[in-house]
């Protein structure tokens, strides 16, 4: 296993192993570079997974404080938990559903395609979807995603089932077992589904992919990846000249580090990757590192979302079997007779008891609640995930009281629907309930939003630099060896759930990175 | 008084087994027929046996299951007997927070809250200390203490 010097000012340090960090620390190291990744959780194995919500979410989830604003709910039911992500080796590809979509060509140019919309920040992409489509393409091969490459689909569960019964009378035509990055048959040394239920928790069975047990060993396979677990970034630092030359860390024993570093790549995911930008300001960066537009931590998008339960006269067991065990994508398209822009994706979803009676309506008791209750064993459940708009107000910042455990300013997140995300969301609730309505329910309940699982945007790329904080490899506008590889780098939410994308992307980043890095440019 | 639930799966034999698998107080809930107003809460330490028995009614009342046996309330609500123990201000809040209600079910019902009959008329005094940080600590602990309970998953088919 290799073992980098703090010194060692040729490596290059990414500052998380999910998605995005994970996956270019393989990508790197296989091209014989070589890389430490710091990731600020600890490192638990496939063994070391609980089936058990709630001991679960102790043992992976994110639970730093950080504080929020805003008119959306999950302030008022949650305020110091407005993000359900991973802190764990593997990020949240821990603790995903699996759910593997490519973004629609529209997705990447909405400001074209949308025009104006008053209060949104809407930009396009500096990336088209024919320039993603090979990488795209890697991604579904890396990741084993079914429906791609001759992979079969799941078989789906009786919470599919039953949302394909409604789907089908509804008229709706794009129903089935999902593109879902879970081995439906053995695949790339991991087993098959095992239909296990816990995919939120861990996979046990390895099916289902995660840097942990893919990209990660893959990586330290081949002697140049370094992962340091329990190591918490808190600066990124730079030279006079205003070059980025190494991260501090608190490590595992709590003790402050600095690891020396040729190149930074962010990937801590939307609210973190923000916040150590604006916790790395200096007197060369006074608004925060790489900000000179000002947009580091605003436009964060974390998707219209909902969910619809409903109750039937007979037993569904919704939870048994994988968690996003279908799709509905009719909804997906950009169809503004509807009375909102852009789509959204209708996913099976099932949360088990002790879940359901804190997430299905908040704060609720008495009868009405219980009764709902009582339905569980009868229901079936859906999540609605669309795009959002961005909005230069829904932001990170600095909380200005609030400091974690090493004194550093936490992050406070601000987010207020926008007209065209609430249009979408009740369209969404109406469309979900008609599906299962359709089919016989006798209660059907509108769910709000939950703690964020998708968060994005909040170092969005950009052609101009005043307009964001990243070209179109992730490299920031300001800051040649500084980049950014997780979704804050969107520059759109897209409708569906954006793992394949960053992945995509991460590859991309990889390619880049070690063609500038052969051409002495980093 | 539910002593009995006709619901359960588990065998009465198997009472001390499955409740060997359980934390001590919740255990002494399990094994004995167990009502609300029963002689549970006269183990109580640090708060009053009123004031527990009270409690679980609450519990009953925010989060009522007709189905569910009074033994998974108690269990539920038990542990605020040692939290009260371990720190002063949760003693208060409890004490002050459960003399409130009986000081609101008195004014209504000349009663206090336990002994008022109908639910519908509890919920009503529940909704007058609604916003208080008593009730919201009390109801936000249930969804964790009463549910989070594996002997009571299989009651709702999990």
């Amino acid at each position: 296993m290799a073992r980098f010097d703090l010194n060692d000012d040729g490596l290059v340090v990414i500052i998380g192993s999910g998605a995005g960090g994970g996956t270019l620390g393989n990508e790197l190291a296989q091209k014989g570079i070589k890389v430490v990744i710091l990731e600020a959780g600890g490192r638990h194995e496939i063994q070391d997974f609980v089936n058990d919500e709630w001991n679960s979410f102790v043992q992976l989830a994110w639970k730093d404080m950080r504080t929020t604003s805003g008119s959306w709910r999950v302030a008022h039911d949650f305020p110091n938990l407005p993000a359900w992500i991973v802190k764990s080796v593997g990020g949240s590809t821990v603790h995903w559903a699996g759910a593997s979509l490519r973004f629609d060509d529209h997705e990447f140019k909405i400001k074209t395609v949308y025009g104006d919309i008053a209060g949104a920040n809407l930009l396009d992409w500096p990336i088209t979807l024919a320039e993603m489509e090979p990488w795209y393409a890697k991604a579904e091969f890396k990741m084993g995603t079914t429906r791609t490459n001759g992979i079969p689909g799941l078989p789906g569960n009786n919470n599919f089932k039953v949302m394909e019964a409604g789907a089908r009378k509804l008229g709706y035509k794009e129903v089935h077992t999902g593109r879902m990055s879970i081995n439906s048959q053995p695949r790339d040394g991991r087993g098959a589904c095992q239909q296990i239920g816990f995919c939120f928790q861990g996979c046990k069975s390895g099916a289902k992919w995660s840097t942990l047990y893919t990209e990660i060993p893959k990586g330290e396979a081949t002697g140049n990846l370094e992962v340091r677990p329990n190591s918490m970034a808190v600066r990124i630092e730079h030279n006079a000249a205003g070059k980025i030359d190494g991260v501090v860390y608190v490590d595992g024993n709590g003790k402050m580090q600095k690891q020396k570093a040729r190149i930074v790549a962010m990937a801590g995911n939307s609210l973190e990757s923000p916040r150590l930008l604006l916790n790395s300001q200096s007197a060369n960066f006074p608004d925060g590192l790489a900000n000179s537009s000002g947009q580091v931590g605003r436009n964060y998008m974390r998707h219209m979302t909902g969910s619809v339960y409903a109750v039937f006269d007979k037993p569904v067991h919704m939870y048994r079997g994988t968690t996003m065990a279908g799709i509905i994508m009719d909804e997906a398209r950009h169809d503004p007779k509807r009375g909102f822009s852009g789509g959204y994706e209708m996913e099976t979803l099932s949360l088990g008891l002790p879940f359901m009676v804190a997430f299905l309506n908040p704060g609720a008791w008495g009868r009405g609640f219980t009764t709902a209750i009582d339905g569980y064993p009868n229901m079936a459940g859906m999540w609605l995930v669309g795009e959002d708009l961005p909005q230069e107000t829904n932001r990170v910042t600095l909380d200005p009281v609030a400091k974690d455990t090493n004194g550093m300013p936490v992050a406070s997140v601000h987010y207020d629907d926008h007209a065209n995300d609430i249009a979408m969301r009740n369209h969404a609730y109406q469309q979900g309930a008609a599906v299962y309505d359709s089919v016989g329910a006798s209660r059907t309940f509108p769910t709000p939003p939950y703690p964020s699982t998708h968060n994005l945007g909040t170092n969005r790329m950009s052609e101009k630099s005043r307009d964001g904080v990243v070209n179109k490899f992730g490299q920031t506008h300001d800051v040649k060896n500084l980049f950014v590889s997780d979704g804050s780098q969107f520059t759109t939410s897209a409708a569906c759930n954006p793992t394949l994308t960053i992945v995509a992307l991460a590859i991309r980043q990889a390619d880049y990175i070690g063609g500038a890095m052969q051409r002495g440019e980093i | 008084m539910r002593e009995v639930d006709r619901h359960s799966k588990i065998d009465r034999r198997n009472f001390l087994k499955t409740a060997a698998a359980v934390p001590p107080a919740a255990a002494v809930a399990a094994t004995t027929g167990l009502s609300i107003d029963g002689a549970w809460a006269d183990n109580a330490q640090t708060l009053n046996p009123d004031t527990m028995r009270t409690l679980a009614k609450v519990a009953r009342d925010i989060y009522p299951h007709d189905h569910l046996a009074d033994r998974y309330y108690i269990a539920a609500v038990t542990p605020w007997d040692a939290k009260a123990a371990s720190d002063p201000k949760v003693k208060s809040l409890i004490e002050e927070g459960i003399a409130l209600l009986d000081q609101v079910a008195h004014a209504n019902y000349k009663l206090p809250y336990a002994a008022v009959a109908w639910e519908e008329q509890r919920v009503a005094l529940l909704r007058e200390i609604e916003q208080t940080d008593f009730f919201g600590k009390l109801r936000g602990d249930l969804i964790v203490s009463l549910y989070n309970n594996p002997d009571v998953w299989p009651k709702f088919g999990y």
